[in-house]
């Protein structure tokens, strides 16, 4: 149990981890010089959500408010701004949700958390039967102690007869 | 062991899964409920008491002398609070209206008009010098304002407020003329 | 006239059902085989009936009868025949009537069996179906804004009422045109993908009934299970096909390059799936080996719940997405029907559960067995699950407790997706190869090198092509891995029968598929799978876009291809759009390869709908959108280009994966 205990654990953290990476990846980017080109625009809006629609990317809106948003990023762009600020600004002005997933802080630390430690949950528990089917398996295996169902099916019974053929004729 | 390899024993699920097994399952019909009973119904209703909030104003807006606006201040008064966006079409068709009222009233000084620009792009200000709109506008930043009212708000939506602090009227959609307007504003400044 | 007949077709069949229902626990109570026969034949009744109801909806469609309610809000005078039809299920109230017409189809069917060996499930199975139709026959008769037939009545101020008969103090109102069905679902793919996906989510109703059957009679072996196999395959094709049909409806019509959002509603969609297909897999175990009865029961009680419980989530306002239904008064009864479902069928289950016990000890099962390759595979989907699911609900439970919404885009799903899946293409290339119980490292070692040394071939070629990208490389191997693995299996097979009974090599292959089709058809799922599983690798990893404002004859290039804007037409068709065109040539290195016709669509009612023009090839997809429309002009028109390398196999994988489940589930002479 122990063994498998910390095991499940440094998994845990590990799995954790590459989350944490994973958001961290679309941070800062090069700045483009004036003025900014449709693709710059719009590698900032894949990564934000309209704020009046939902779950529709930003690149992606065809509304008229979506498209003046895209021009402010633009406007930003040409500014200087870089992209963590533009998202920032975005947060600030209308909230969390143009966010493609939410920061993991404060409590959506659970939305990050609550996944994996399910996941390891029911890993533990098939490891744990897996242990014990294993212990008794290790023991000698004698065909009648399998029970009534130990005769493969029919189509198992066909195929290891024919792999038995195949050995006899090596 | 050998014993164990035929058919195993009869054994029923623990009373500690039980437990968990429900407490979960019902936990989760709770949230499903809440969520439910919050989709169902509009956040605030027409004679329930508006929950406090303050206004930022854009630049060059005020509201005796201040540059935002606390709706507690105002109680006393009867409250328009109209929302809106530059991007939102019907909002250009009841502009004048709502301005051509605010005008009207602005004077007896017991009605205060309020513009809220519902996560707009940074063309607030532009639309409001096309209208020629003077009564007190701010944005609803990160939509906490809107998320008050309406958690799934379509602009324009117009919330009539009397003097106690009671929300009595709401208007989904735009009016059609300045009188209508006048006629709900003049239904509550008739109350005392 | 006409709709009055059609809802009291509705309510005659929702009282056929009650009874029917009523009639087998009577039967059941009373031990007597005729009510039950009653029970079962009133069941049988209700498909003809919910034919009427349907039948006479799509009727008034057809004539454009716009003083019902529902007919004006989504047919129009200038939409197609076949498009007024099938607006049957383009709203809500139509589309529940639909459901009842599918349920009441398999309910009919399912009393069409041969009951004897099965008689006391019969009663049971009666009560769940028909209480489950009954549910959904009462939306549409209970709730006026969900009643396809009711009418438009104008009363004396000038209010619009709803109503089946004539309330006092009103007239009759019939306006001369209905709204017409919203564009985005004026698509081929859209009017067949609801269908698709309705009837994968009621088939699961089947399986379930008789899992509940089954457990309420105490007959605990594998009965249920050999009664609903091809049931369960059925739905699980059609919910497959739905989901599939639905990426197509995106990709082809939504204009944003992918097939798939990470929506709310799509997930949805995907959750009974992830129930449903290991399901598909243990219940294998159960009928050969006598295990995981428990497990089985899990996975189809829960699959059953999450088909219920996606329509709730979709339908009551519950979920804010972009799929378009309104919220409405159903969602309270769609809560207090999943309740009642969860909590009865865990109470029965947690009742029974030993009494589930497995035939077999599991002591003598190894790690490495097929049957503990299985239950790994499910512990993925389970995890597939719980990332999706939370995906869904941690919005939810969030805007409860702090009354902001919060979105969870691809950014959340990619990652955990991607493991996951890899995980099941390495259990996808293992399970064929081990043997059942006592399968170990030694004797999975002895079959897989043959199948792994070409996967590293194909590897290594893959490598050395130029493939740096070390997640598209690892999931190319495993694509490979699977492939071989499950062709090696074929000709092993194929040339045992050739050895050992002297058949030639091609009539070997054919006895092989007539002889196991579940086998065999499933090994082609499974390459179907992995087919896919390229064309998402190709655009998840290496799609690449960019947009640039084209003045005639300027060109952009994306991917070594260059593509010219020629000319640019607008001009209206007869049904009331705008359309702007764009035409452009595609080349590569100076050779013309074809042209792309990118189009926008102005409805009469304002809704634009952007369409994009797709040039497919094995290879790769050139993906062209006409963006920003108000920008266009003659000479000026913005475009957005998509490059998505190996999307074809996409769909590719998707046609020989119907063929799979059709050879899998295809009926057999002998039952």
């Amino acid at each position: 149990m122990k063994p498998v205990a910390r095991k499940a654990l440094r998994f845990t953290v590990y799995v954790l981890f590459i989350l944490l990476a994973a958001l961290q990846t679309s941070a800062a980017r090069a700045q483009t010089p004036t003025p900014p080109s449709d693709d710059a625009v719009n590698a900032i809006a894949r990564e934000l959500f309209c704020p009046i629609c939902q779950n529709t990317p930003l690149d992606v809106c065809p509304t008229e408010a979506c498209r003046q948003w895209r021009e402010l990023i633009r406007q930003m762009l040409a500014e200087g701004k870089s992209e963590a600020e533009i998202k920032q600004f975005f947060v600030d002005n209308y909230g969390a949700r143009v966010l493609s997933a939410p920061p993991a802080e404060g409590i959506n630390w659970l939305a990050y958390i609550v996944p994996p430690v399910m996941f390891l949950g029911g890993a533990l528990l098939l490891f744990q039967a897996f242990r014990t089917w294993k212990r008794t398996a290790e023991e000698p295996a004698d065909g009648a102690a399998a029970g009534k169902r130990s005769a493969p099916a029919a189509d198992d019974e066909y195929v290891s007869r024919l792999e038995a053929e195949l050995k006899k004729r090596r | 062991m050998n014993e164990s390899t035929q058919i195993p024993p009869r054994r029923p699920v623990p009373v500690w899964a039980q437990i968990f097994i429900w407490t979960g399952l019902l936990v989760l019909l709770g949230f499903l409920a809440v969520a439910l009973f919050r989709a169902q119904q509009p956040i605030i209703k027409e004679g329930s008491a508006v929950p406090d909030f303050t206004l930022s104003l854009f630049d060059g807006y005020e509201y005796n002398g201040a540059e935002q606006v606390n709706l507690l201040e105002l109680r006393g008064k009867v409250v328009v609070i109209n929302f809106w966006a530059s991007w939102c079409v019907p909002c250009e068709e009841e502009a004048a209206d709502l301005e051509a009222a605010w005008r009207l009233y602005q004077p007896g000084g017991e009605v205060v008009f309020l513009g809220v620009d519902y996560l707009d792009p940074l063309n607030g200000l532009t639309y409001l010098t096309k209208f020629d709109i003077t009564y007190p506008n701010g944005p609803d930043t990160q939509g906490r304002i809107s998320s008050i009212f309406n958690r799934n708000m379509g602009v324009p939506e117009t919330y009539f407020i009397d003097r106690q602090g009671v929300l009595r009227y709401i208007q989904i959609g735009p009016f059609q003329s300045a009188g209508e307007i006048q006629a709900i504003i003049d239904w509550l400044l008739a109350e005392q | 006239m006409l709709a009055q007949f059609g809802f009291g077709v509705l309510v005659l069949t929702f009282l056929l059902a009650l009874y029917s229902a009523g009639a087998a626990i009577t039967g059941y109570v009373r031990k007597s085989f005729r009510w039950v026969e009653s029970a079962r034949l009133a069941m049988q009744l209700t498909f003809p009936l919910t034919t009427l109801a349907a039948g006479t909806l799509v009727y008034l469609l057809a004539t454009n009868h716009f003083e019902l309610q529902y007919v004006w809000s989504v047919v129009s005078r200038d939409m197609p025949l076949y498009l007024k039809m099938t607006a049957l299920w383009g709203g809500q109230a139509g589309s529940l009537l639909f459901w009842s017409w599918l349920m009441s189809a398999f309910a009919s069917a399912v009393t069409l069996r041969k009951w004897d060996r099965d008689r006391e499930f019969l009663p049971w199975v009666v009560i769940v179906i028909s209480v489950t139709l009954a549910f959904f026959l009462a939306m549409n008769i209970f709730f006026l804004d969900e009643n396809p037939f009711a009418r438009l009545w104008q009363t004396m101020s000038g209010d619009v009422v709803l109503g089946v008969f004539q309330p006092a103090g009103t007239f009759a109102l019939t306006p001369s045109d209905g709204q017409g069905l919203n564009p985005l679902l004026r698509h081929p793919g859209m009017i067949i993908h609801p269908p698709m996906l309705y009837l994968g989510f009621v088939a699961f109703v089947i399986p379930y009934a008789f899992a509940m059957a089954a457990l309420i009679t105490g007959r605990t072996d594998d009965r249920w299970i050999r009664i609903t196999r091809r049931w369960t395959l059925v739905a699980w094709l059609f919910l497959s096909g739905g989901l599939v049909l639905g990426m197509r409806w995106a990709y082809d019509v939504l204009g944003w390059g992918g097939y798939w959002g990470w929506d709310p509603v799509e997930i949805a969609a995907l959750l009974p799936w992830l129930f449903g297909t290991p399901f598909l897999h243990t219940v294998i175990i159960q009928e050969k080996r006598g295990m995981f009865k428990q497990l089985n029961m899990v996975l189809i009680i829960v699959t059953y719940v999450l088909v219920i419980f996606g329509t709730f989530l979709t339908r009551s306002g519950v979920l804010s997405s972009v799929h378009a239904f309104a919220q409405s008064a159903i969602g309270p009864m769609f809560f207090v029907f999943i309740g009642i479902s969860l909590i009865a069928s865990f109470g029965l289950l947690i009742h029974r559960w030993g009494d589930l016990r497995d035939e077999t000890s599991l002591g003598k099962m190894s790690m490495l067995s097929r049957e503990a390759l299985f239950l790994l595979a499910a512990l993925l989907f389970g995890g597939f699950f719980i990332v999706s699911f939370w995906g869904i609900l941690y919005p939810i439970i969030y805007e409860i407790l702090s009354g902001q919404k919060i979105t969870f885009g691809p950014a959340f799903y990619r990652l955990p997706v991607a493991v996951i899946l890899g995980g099941l293409m390495v259990l996808m290339g293992m399970a064929p190869l081990s043997s059942w119980t006592f399968g170990s490292l030694k004797t999975i070692g002895r079959a897989i090198w043959k199948p792994a040394i070409p996967s590293a071939i194909a590897a290594v070629t893959i490598f050395a092509l130029g493939m740096k990208n070390w997640l598209a490389l690892t999931g190319f191997t495993l694509v490979a891995f699977v492939i071989f693995v499950t062709l090696y299996e074929f000709w092993r097979a194929a040339w045992g029968r050739h050895k050992t009974q002297g058949e030639n090599i091609f009539a070997a292959f054919w006895n092989l598929f007539r002889r196991n089709r579940r086998r065999y058809g499933g090994y082609i799922v499974h390459i179907a799978m992995v087919i896919m599983a390229v064309g998402i690798i190709g655009i998840e990893v290496f799609q690449t876009t960019t947009q640039k404002s084209l003045a005639v004859g300027e060109s952009l290039e994306i991917s070594g291809y260059s593509i010219r804007f020629d000319s640019l037409a607008q001009f209206p068709t007869t049904d009331g759009r705008w359309v702007t065109r764009a035409v452009m040539s595609v080349s590569r290195d100076g050779k013309t390869l074809g042209e792309l016709y990118p189009r926008y669509d102005l409805y009469p009612d304002g809704q634009p709908m952007t369409i994009p023009a797709v040039r497919s090839t094995l290879a790769d997809d050139l993906y062209v959108v006409l963006v920003n429309w108000e920008d266009i002009s003659q000479s000026q028109a913005p475009f957005k280009v998509y490059h998505n390398p190996l999307l074809i196999w996409l769909w590719i994988g998707s046609y020989i994966f119907i063929g799979g489940i059709l050879v899998t589930a295809w009926p057999e002479k002998d039952s």
